[in-house]
Parts: structure tokens; sequence; C-alpha cells
């Protein structure tokens, strides 16, 4: 619950007086208000400045320093003060996230005073509102980042026992790890750079032989050019394969873009090496040697430069898709509006629309080649615009790759950008939870506020134990844990399960009982309430099948209603699915036993389980929710049925 | 050859061009006389505030002391800066105490029911006069302001319509995870239940005496009244 809405609590408990006239059922007691200390001013003194505040501002978070008892420790008995020997301008933000509910990130702060600062008044730094959300993300990725830089030095110091498989592995990525690792580096360049050129001065035209025309090198020395060509592949075969044998799971590497690249690269020579002087093919087996240009991107491997560049274009994938979409739309519209606008030209160029495009793109770049030209008053006039609007839609996106660019090769941002993802759905997972938290604590309340209201139930012979032993130190502390503001919502919430005699339960155990509904065979509603013979024999009958008495409504479907059961055992569910109810049982309301305690179950029980249910009011259908012992001693129509 | 066809559309654009540029700059403003009257009215105060009545007035008018307007006025203070609550904001924050169902139309009925002078908005005077009886006023005039809230059109008769609605949205609050399920005739079985113990001469409506009378006898409910004492 938003701390922020606690003053309206008191108001929402006198609104449920509205419910009281339609319920069937008495409500549950009130918790009482502890000593009202409600309207006291405190003074907190941090480092000399004194806030003050209301005592029950404070109390709005109790999970944190000041809202708990922890700030006791710093109570001055002479000055009557908080004294906190801290930061005063980091506590403004702490207070006022106190007394707005929202905590925000100054920016001149400095981010490891804040956390620290976070850290000591307990508040968890999730909850940065989300003004302060962002900047806060990103200082504090910064100042991870110095920091990793400053670790990576530290880590050139090998550590032992690798194996040879992760040694190359390691060579491969950081050719800086070793004298090996640095001359394959340059070997493999310089083989990549042999390689591009070769395939360039293949086709410059080389001297000519008389009578002939100009022949390219490639064909001239075609031995010299095949046997630079054999070697550089193979290098590149075993670098590839060398690769592949040390990568640490090598269907990732496989599917990695450097991969796919190396092996674009080499295949054509492989596949020309298959198909030989068969005719057909040979246009497409030229075609193939254009893939082997393909082999300058091998010197991404060396350039942190390339690789940026490659990265920043796959993030600016929208800008990029954006500028296409309204180039595409403009060049369209221009080179209709040319064509029609030439048509009636006589030797006019623009001979159709798809035509005109030609024109339209080299005009909007700037280009101007001139092999089209309108000649028409209008087509120069919508040419201009043309030309002018070109410069418009190109010049848009580009500062946004630009910035783009510059960011990230100046953060070299790859890898934290992954790890901000994470973060961000971690930390949605933390809000939603203590979103959830609200429902589920008073789901966790219910089930412990058996024990502080059934204190007759201890004498029991077994123990009722759900998540914790039931003993009254656990009954203090669980009850220390709520606060009475909580607690106090809890009851109205339990106000409200009174009014309509129907129960909150949380997702899960809602899916579970009513999938498993439709399983299980209901046997027919027996209304009373009398205890039933013949209950030993099924009893324990039931108990060589499962090992814990369900919870049993008398007469409401005879599936279970262990709303406390679901939450002490998520195993327990499966076991719920399974068991068959003897028709004879529907009577019996049984009290959960542990699942780990068969042996004290075992015929103790069919004796021993004592029921408490509640009879309302009007005595028919309407007895669903209520074998709980909440409807405790304190109200009247509960009949203690003890079974046989 | 004249001008004709495209060519009198390529002037028509420059044209049309030329004058948005020159609006653009400011020299050439066609029939901005019209314009500037409509757009001042666009201009409106769009805060509002509201000062409640004076201390001393509240403490005539409610059973609260002093003290108690004091902390009451801090947190609605807090909650609405500008001193009135409108539909929109008292749902929400009615809903956040109801995670697990959907508290709004319940929200809106209990907002009929503090909001006395029927003007969409709830004031500091309104909150703490309805606070006022329910915490510190007679059974009867708890009773009293129950069957206000039933009562929605405030004729002074509780149809069953009426109770059905107020039903629903009861049970609307306690969302879809319950046990048992809450079937659809749960809202109207109850509201049967409810005209049967009430409406005593079985006219199909409760009256404000009916509906005193029978909770008077009514234990449960009696009991049931006296919880929140000490809510502040």
């Amino acid at each position: 619950m938003a701390a922020g809405v606690a003053a309206w609590l008191p108001f929402a408990r006198a609104a449920a007086i509205g419910w009281m006239p339609v319920a069937n059922l008495p409500m549950p007691v009130a918790p009482a208000g502890k000593n009202k200390r409600q309207d006291e001013m405190i003074i907190l003194n941090v480092s000399g400045r004194r806030f003050e505040t209301w005592r029950n501002t404070l109390d709005r978070y109790p999970d944190t320093l000041l809202g708990s008892s922890e700030k006791e420790f710093f109570y001055n008995e002479e000055t009557k003060e908080y004294f906190f020997d801290r930061d005063p301008d980091v506590f403004r933000s702490v207070l006022n996230f106190y007394r707005t509910g929202k905590l925000h990130y100054p920016r001149y702060e400095c981010i490891s005073s804040y956390d620290e600062e976070l850290a000591f008044f307990g508040i968890i730094s999730e909850i940065i509102g989300d003004c302060c959300y962002e900047e806060y993300k990103d200082r504090k990725r910064e100042n991870a980042e110095r920091l990793m830089d400053d670790q990576e030095d530290n880590k050139d110091a090998k550590p032992p026992n690798m194996t040879c498989r992760e040694t190359m592995w390691r060579a491969f990525e950081n050719p800086h790890t070793s004298t090996m690792a640095l001359v394959f580096y340059y070997v493999t360049g310089f083989f990549i750079a042999v390689s591009v050129i070769t395939n360039v001065v293949e086709t410059v035209p080389c001297g000519t032989s008389p009578n002939q025309k100009e022949v390219p090198c490639g064909e001239r020395y075609t031995v010299a050019f095949f046997c630079m060509d054999t070697a550089c592949v193979m290098i590149f075969t075993v670098e590839y394969l060398m690769r592949l044998f040390a990568a640490p799971s090598r269907y990732r590497f496989m599917r990695s873009v450097m991969s796919i690249i190396d092996v674009v690269a080499i295949l054509p020579y492989y596949i020309g090496l298959v198909m030989t002087d068969n005719e057909d093919v040979s246009g497409a087996f030229v075609t193939l040697r254009v893939f082997r240009v393909f082999r300058i991107f091998k010197f991404s491997r060396h350039s942190q430069g390339l690789r940026i560049l490659g990265y920043t274009l796959k993030s600016c994938a929208s800008e990029l898709g954006f500028l296409l979409f309204s180039l595409t739309m403009a060049i369209i519209i221009f080179a209709t509006v040319m064509f029609y606008a030439e048509k009636g030209s006589s030797s006019s160029k623009f001979t159709s629309i798809p035509a005109s495009f030609w024109y339209t793109i080299v005009t909007m770049t700037t280009l101007g080649y001139g092999d089209m030209v309108p000649k028409t008053i209008a087509g120069k006039i919508f040419g201009s615009i043309c030309s002018l609007s070109g410069v418009l839609v190109i010049a848009l996106p580009v500062p946004v790759i630009v910035s783009n660019f510059s960011r990230i090769y100046h953060q070299n941002q790859r890898a934290d950008k992954r790890r901000a993802q994470k973060m961000q759905k971690a930390r949605l997972a933390r809000i939603r939870i203590s979103k959830q938290g609200t429902s589920n604590a008073f789901l966790h309340s219910k089930r412990n506020g058996l024990f502080s209201e059934a204190p007759e139930f201890t004498q029991l012979p077994y123990k009722m134990n759900l998540s914790e032993q039931s003993s009254t130190e656990e009954d203090q502390r669980l009850n220390k844990s709520t606060s009475l503001l909580e607690s106090q919502h809890h009851h109205l919430l339990h106000c409200l399960e009174k009014t309509t005699n129907h129960e909150f339960v949380d997702q899960q155990y809602y899916q579970q009982s009513y999938l498993e509904a439709g399983l299980q065979n209901y046997p027919s509603r027996s209304p009373s309430l009398s205890s039933r013979d013949g209950v030993s024999g099924t009893c324990c009958t039931r108990r060589s099948k499962k090992q814990h008495a369900p919870l049993q409504n008398a007469s409401g479907p005879a599936h279970m209603q262990p709303l406390t059961q679901v939450h002490a055992h998520p195993r327990g569910l499966q076991e719920l699915s399974t068991i068959h109810i003897q028709p004879l049982s529907t009577s019996r309301s049984s009290l959960n036993m542990r699942v780990d305690e068969p042996a004290s179950l075992n015929c103790q029980s069919s004796q021993i389980t004592t029921a408490i249910i509640s009879i309302p009011t009007p005595p028919v259908t309407t007895s669903d929710g209520d074998a709980h012992l909440r409807a405790g001693p304190a109200h009247q129509n509960v009949v203690k049925v003890s079974a046989l | 050859m004249g001008i004709q066809g495209m060519e009198l559309f390529a002037i028509a654009v420059v044209i049309i061009l030329f004058m948005a540029v020159l609006k653009q700059f400011g020299i050439f403003e066609p029939m901005s006389s019209f314009e500037d009257e409509s757009s001042d009215s666009d201009l409106e105060l769009s805060t509002v505030r509201h000062q409640p009545e004076g201390l001393d007035q509240l403490q005539l008018q409610t059973k609260f002391t002093r003290k108690e307007l004091q902390s009451l006025y801090r947190g609605f203070k807090n909650e609405c800066p500008s001193g009135m609550v409108d539909e929109e904001t008292f749902k929400t924050i009615y809903s956040q105490f109801f995670p697990q169902g959907d508290a709004t139309t319940y929200a809106h009925f209990l907002f009929n029911a503090f909001d006395m002078d029927r003007n969409g908005s709830i004031r500091f005077e309104d909150f703490v006069i309805g606070l006022s009886v329910l915490l510190r006023g007679s059974v009867t005039e708890k009773l009293n302001w129950a069957f206000n809230l039933y009562d929605i059109n405030k004729d002074g008769y509780v149809t069953k319509e009426e109770m059905l609605a107020i039903m629903t949205s009861i049970y609307d609050m306690m969302g879809r995870y319950t046990y048992p399920c809450v079937r659809d005739e749960a809202p109207s079985e109850h509201v049967d239940k409810f005209f049967q113990k009430m409406d005593k001469n079985r006219d199909g409506v409760v009256t404000i005496e009916e509906f005193i009378e029978t909770c008077q006898k009514d234990e449960n409910i009696m009991n049931s009244m006296q919880l929140f004492e000490n809510v502040i």
C-alpha cells in the first residue's frame, strides 16, 4: 500500500460501516491501536542540521531505519533528539521520501555517496521515482564501467589450470595476452590484406601482349594468383577450425556474425575447386567470386572502430529505417509528378515512372548526373522542389546516427547495454513484487493470524504447523513484523471478506484448485455438522494414500480449502489434486497437518481432529468460508465440534 | 502555347509555398483578426483551490477535537493539495486499499454518500462531517448514513435494484481470486437475504424506519457498528 494514502486509511475503515448492515457474518476484532503517540514531532539532527517531522511520517515505511525501532540506537537522551553523523544534503532527499512517498536523485550528488546513504537508511534504490531513475541508472552505469576498466588491468594475471582449449580461446579473443596470440593476430591480419589486394589486382589490366587486347592480370598470371589464393584460404580455414575448436559454445560461435563472414569468405574457393570446367555454372561461379570481398570484413576483428560502426548501424536501425521510408515516399511522389510534368515534352527521357525514379534519387541526394533533365517549365519547378526537399529529408536522420556513433564510441557500450537490459527487467520485477506484496501480505498475515487468535489450539496433541513452529515467541515475532498500519489494513480486508462471505486467495491456489475442480467428484453437500462415525476407517485409508488431511468445509464443495496449505507447501498442491474425497468425510473439518509428519498423524487424527465451524446466523448455505479459527472465541456462534 | 495543365498546377503550388513562407515570417497574416478572439478563450484557470472553513466552525459542526481535526486536515491536504477531491482521485485512492479487486464502483457510491451537496467534489468539510458521523455519531446516525449510502437516488427508499448495484460493487472489490469462487448469482442471493431480513411489510422496498428497526434488533450489526470507534 502506498504510504501516501496511509492518511486515508482511517477514512476507508470508517467507510466500512457501510458494509455492516449487509454482512451476515460477525466482523473480526479490530487491531488495538498502540499508545497514541501519533501527533508527536521528532527531531532528527543530521550533522548539526535539525530536521523535524511527525513521528507517523516516519512510520510509513517500517522496514527502513527511520521507520523502525532501529533509530532508537541513535537517540540522544540529553538533547531528546536522534543524532545521525551523516551528510545532511543527501538526508534531505531521504526525508522527502518519507514525506511524499517518492525518492528523488539530485543530479549534483555523487552516485556512490548517494548509494551509501540509501544503504545506511535502509532504502532500496529501485524505488527512485521515474523522474530521476534514468539519470540515476546512467550515472551508476558509468561508475560501474569506470570500476571495470580499473579492474581489467588486473585481470591479465592468468588463472592457473586453464585447459588448452580455454587458453586458445582467450588468445583468440584478446591478442595481448601472450606473444603467440599477438603473432597470430598479425599474421592473420597480413594475410587478409594480401588476399584483398590479390583480389583487387587480379582485375587490373596488366600490360598488353602484342596483337591482343589487354588482359587482366588474373588471366595472365593464373598460376601465381591461384597459389596466393590457395595459401590465403588455407590460412583462413585453419584459423576458422581452430576457433571452432576453442569456442566454449560451438553452436553459438557458429551462429555469430564473424564466423558467418569467415565461412562466406572461404567457401567460394572450395566451391570453385569442386565445380571445375563446367561451362553452365561458370557464370554462377564468377558471381561467387564476388563473395571473396567479404574477407575484408574479417578486419573487424582487428579494429575496434569497425565493430563500433557496425554496432551503431544496428542500434540506429530505426532511424535508418525512417530515412529509407521517407526517402521512398518522396521518391515515388516526385517521380510521379515529374513523369506527368514531362509527359508533354518531346524526346523526353522520362519514359515511365520507374524511369523517373533514377532522376529523383539523383536529384534528392544532390548528385545531379545530368543524364536526365526536365525540359518543361513545370518539370523544372518540380525538379527544384525535389532537390530542396531531398536535402531536408536526408539531413534529418543523419545527426541522430552521428550522435549515436559518437556516444557509443566514447562509452564502448556493447556489453553494458545487455547488462542494463537485465537490470531494467530486475527493477520492474522488484516493483511488481512489491506491488503484489500488498495482497500477499494480507494472505500471509491471515495465515499467521491463526496463531494470534486461537490460543487453545496449542493444546492439541499433534502440532499444527504451517510454515513456522507455533510457539509463543514466534507469535510475537510475527506480530511485531506487521506495523499497525498494515494490521489495520488487513483488518479492513478481513471485514470485506466477512461481508461477502468469500475469502481472498492467491492466484496460484485459485488456478490450481479450480483446474482440478473438474477432476474431483463432489460428494453431495451435507449441511449438518455432526461428527460422524466411521471416519477412522476412511481417515486411515486416506492416510495411506496421502500424508495429510485436507481442511474441509462443512457444506462447501468438497475439495480442499487449505488457504493455509498453499503457502506452506508448494508441493502440497500436487498432492491436493490427487486426493480422493470419500463421501463420508465431507462433514469433517480438520486442521492441516504438516506433510512431513505422517507418523504422528496416523490414527490419532481420527480421534482428535477438532473442528471449529462457525454457523452464520441464517444457517443455510453460507458456511463456505468459515472453518477457520479466525471466527474465534470472541463470537458467539462458534461451534466447537470435536470429532469422534 | 499558353500555360496549361501541369504548368498551371505547378504555378499554383509555387504560390502556395510562397504564402506559407511569408506567413512563417509573420509578414503575411491572412484572417488573423478572426482567430485572435477564439484563442484567448482557451486560457482558463486550471487550478481551483479551496480553503476550508475555520477550525472553530468545524469544531462546532463535528464531534472531533481540535487536535483530531488538525491531524485529519494534514493528511487530507497531503493527498489533495488543492483542497478538494474529485471523483477520479477518490476512486484511485480508495482502490489502493483493495488491490485484488475493482473498487471503483463502490468508490463511486461512497463518493456520492460523502459529497452531500452533489457538486462533484469532496471538500474537507464534507470529508470531516462524514467521518464525524461514522466515528463519533450515535448508532442511529450511523445507520442513517448507511441507509443513505444504499439509497442511490436519495428518495428515501432502497429498492432491490439499488441494493443489487451496491452488492455487486462490494463483490467486485473481492476480485477474481477468492475462495469459494464468486458466482454470478452471489450478489443477488445476498440481496434477497437482505430484503428478507429487512423488508418487513414485503412491499419490495426498504424504508429508513424498517432498516433502523431491523438493525437495532440484530446483535451482530449492533456490535459491528461499534467496531471502528478508535480509528482516529
